[in-house]
């Protein structure tokens, strides 16, 4: 069960070109800095924009420009969700529900109550569109997509036009579909924190061309595609178990790999839960030995896997492992150099606590 | 006064059928306009917009000439129907038609290219066919176009002369609608039955200008 894409779109000056068989379970994330080509990529999919060359979902074919094969958007039953949530106007929530319900052409079609519930819409199901917030036109924007019973649903950046508030609350929302009706999503963003928050895996796009493809843990790791993602964002995803609270001095620790570390307290998680942090590059300084009288407290010992240098620039990356999971750091290349840096040594870690992005969790 | 209700009743039943069938050929018309990027499309806008422009004379004396049993027009609906388009109430819908097609075209024409392509492009994700979408979306969303055009065009209708003239003549019950009227009542002296007239289709048209406004407050469109 996979979508199977060979295309490429022009649109004046630009050039898309995707050739990648993404399968269709779970959330693939379209990454990218913004002019990469990932709406445009979206827009072909659902058969908005004209693409050439072939896309095949399961066994349909949706484009083979070579037979002449272009199926109209109308026939490809796909749910997108556009940033703007396009609803319709002249229809109250209600309406625009029922406009997806009637049209959809499966023979085991979306519950209605299932859906409303899942997006608690009930309250709102009579209001007019226009006296909806941001946030709630994107519940009922994703709520009619799922209606109209979608094979594959797609997201263009559903939260960009929301502040980071109303992100927070769009994101739950956005995890329940994904695990409640279980519907293979495209999802396009560029924002790192909803890519780990919700993809299995990534596709990244820079400048109309796939740079990686793969499990969301081990994309955002490689270092070619920090220079996609940008310097500020760049880093690493670990997977992390929580130990336990010390609610006195109000930290919680976890553990990966073979480090514990501390964070101030997260009272809403328990011990035992597994959660998925990220840890940005400049966050991470590295020692050779294990300094003292430092206010530092989270040291991992690691071993570095590599160093990329920027000629660009005075920094340079460097991977470390520790345990199964890995690191990023961000160094000067002068400090590279001084501390001799290289693969296979083993160094210190250090990892600011305030390093961690809370929205992660 | 019968001579006159009888007028009026034609003047109506002319501006009403030249409305619904402008309304039928002018909306895929108006949404062909509002949605090509093809490089002949201004020249379509032209020729919908020509009746503006022309003096009704000219559009009438070619009328004239087509309509006549003679031209191609004239002889093939000779044929059909054993009738003939000059001097008949046919022949002045057909005229009205052209003559009041811009009033139909382009305040439609404005109200769809008002309506978001997005909102096109979702109705279609959600299996909407492109008719289904054009009547579900588009058209709701240009309702108040569709008000303005149709209420524009009734009117327009009402008010012409030139055309009539030139086509139709001044045959009772047939094509003697009330601007012909009105000229009559001039040309024979009865300047009071031309002062009623006039008055009446006066506030007749404020009226119908005051409701086009109404309507479109928010929505601004040309009617040049």
């Amino acid at each position: 069960m996979t979508l199977q894409m060979d295309m490429v779109v022009t649109a004046g000056d630009f050039r898309l070109r995707v050739v990648e068989s993404v399968p269709l379970a779970g959330c693939t994330a379209v990454f990218g800095p913004s002019g990469a080509g990932k709406s445009t990529l979206l827009r072909s999919l659902a058969g908005f924009q004209s693409a050439t060359g072939r896309i095949q979902f399961e066994e349909t074919v949706w484009l083979d420009s070579s037979r002449g094969v272009d199926m109209p958007a109308h026939t490809r039953r796909l749910g997108y969700v556009f940033q703007q949530g396009q609803l319709f106007p002249h229809l109250d929530v209600a309406g625009n529900l029922h406009f997806a319900q009637r049209r959809s052409k499966s023979t085991n079609p979306m519950q209605w109550d299932r859906v409303v519930a899942a997006l608690e819409l009930g309250p709102m199901l009579f209001r007019t569109v226009q006296s909806l917030s941001g946030g709630e036109r994107q519940r009922v924007a994703l709520a009619r997509a799922l209606l109209s019973s979608p094979r594959l649903l797609l997201l263009d950046e559903p939260l960009s036009a929301l502040d980071n508030q109303r992100k927070v609350e769009i994101l739950p929302f956005l995890e329940r579909v994904k695990s409640e009706f279980k519907l293979p999503m495209l999802y396009v963003s560029h924002s790192l924190d909803e890519v780990t928050r919700l993809a299995d895996r990534v596709l990244v796009l820079a400048a109309g061309e796939v740079k990686a493809f793969g499990e969301t843990v081990s994309v955002l790791e490689r270092l070619d595609v920090q220079s996609v993602t940008g310097r500020f964002e760049a880093g690493a995803i670990v997977t992390a178990t929580v130990v336990g609270h010390d609610d006195a001095r109000m930290l919680t620790s976890l553990r990966f790999g073979d480090a514990l570390i501390t964070m101030p307290l997260l009272p809403h998680l328990s011990s035992g839960q597994v959660v998925r942090l990220r840890i940005r590059s400049r966050d991470v300084a590295i020692a050779l030995q294990r300094p003292e009288g430092i206010s530092i407290r989270n040291m991992v010992a690691a071993r570095i896997l590599d160093v990329v240098a920027d000629p660009t620039s005075p920094f340079a990356e460097v991977l470390l492992e520790t345990g199964s999971e890995h690191l990023r750091a961000r160094i000067t290349r002068a400090a590279a150099e001084d501390l001799a840096l290289t693969p296979g040594l083993g160094v210190h870690a250090l990892i600011k606590s305030v390093a961690f992005d809370h929205r992660v969790l | 006064m019968g001579d006159l209700l009888t007028a009026i009743t034609l003047t109506a039943k002319l501006a009403g059928v030249t409305t619904l069938l402008l309304l039928l050929i002018g909306t895929p018309l108006a949404w062909w306009l509002a949605r090509s990027k093809r490089w002949f499309k201004p020249f379509v806008e032209a020729v919908t917009a020509l009746p503006l422009v022309l003096p009704p004379t000219v559009l009438g004396f070619y009328l004239l000439l087509l309509f006549s049993p003679e031209a191609w027009l004239g002889s093939a609906w000779v044929e059909l129907t054993g009738s003939t388009l000059t001097f008949s109430f046919t022949g002045l819908v057909f005229a009205s038609m052209l003559y009041s097609m811009p009033f139909m075209v382009q305040p439609l024409q404005t109200a769809f290219e008002a309506v978001d392509d997005e909102l096109m492009h979702a109705a279609a994700s959600l299996g909407a066919t492109p008719l289904d979408a054009f009547f579900s979306v588009a058209c709701p969303l240009a309702l108040r176009g569709f008000l303005s055009a149709c209420i524009l065009t009734f009117a327009h209708t009402v008010g012409e002369f030139g055309v009539v003239l030139m086509v139709g003549g001044s045959l009772p019950g047939e094509t003697r609608v009330i601007s012909i009227v009105l000229y009559e009542y001039v040309e024979t002296l009865r300047f009071d039955d031309a002062h009623d007239l006039a008055l009446l289709l006066v506030v007749f048209s404020f009226v119908v200008l005051s409701t086009v406004y109404l309507l479109n407050r928010r929505l601004r469109f040309r009617i040049t």
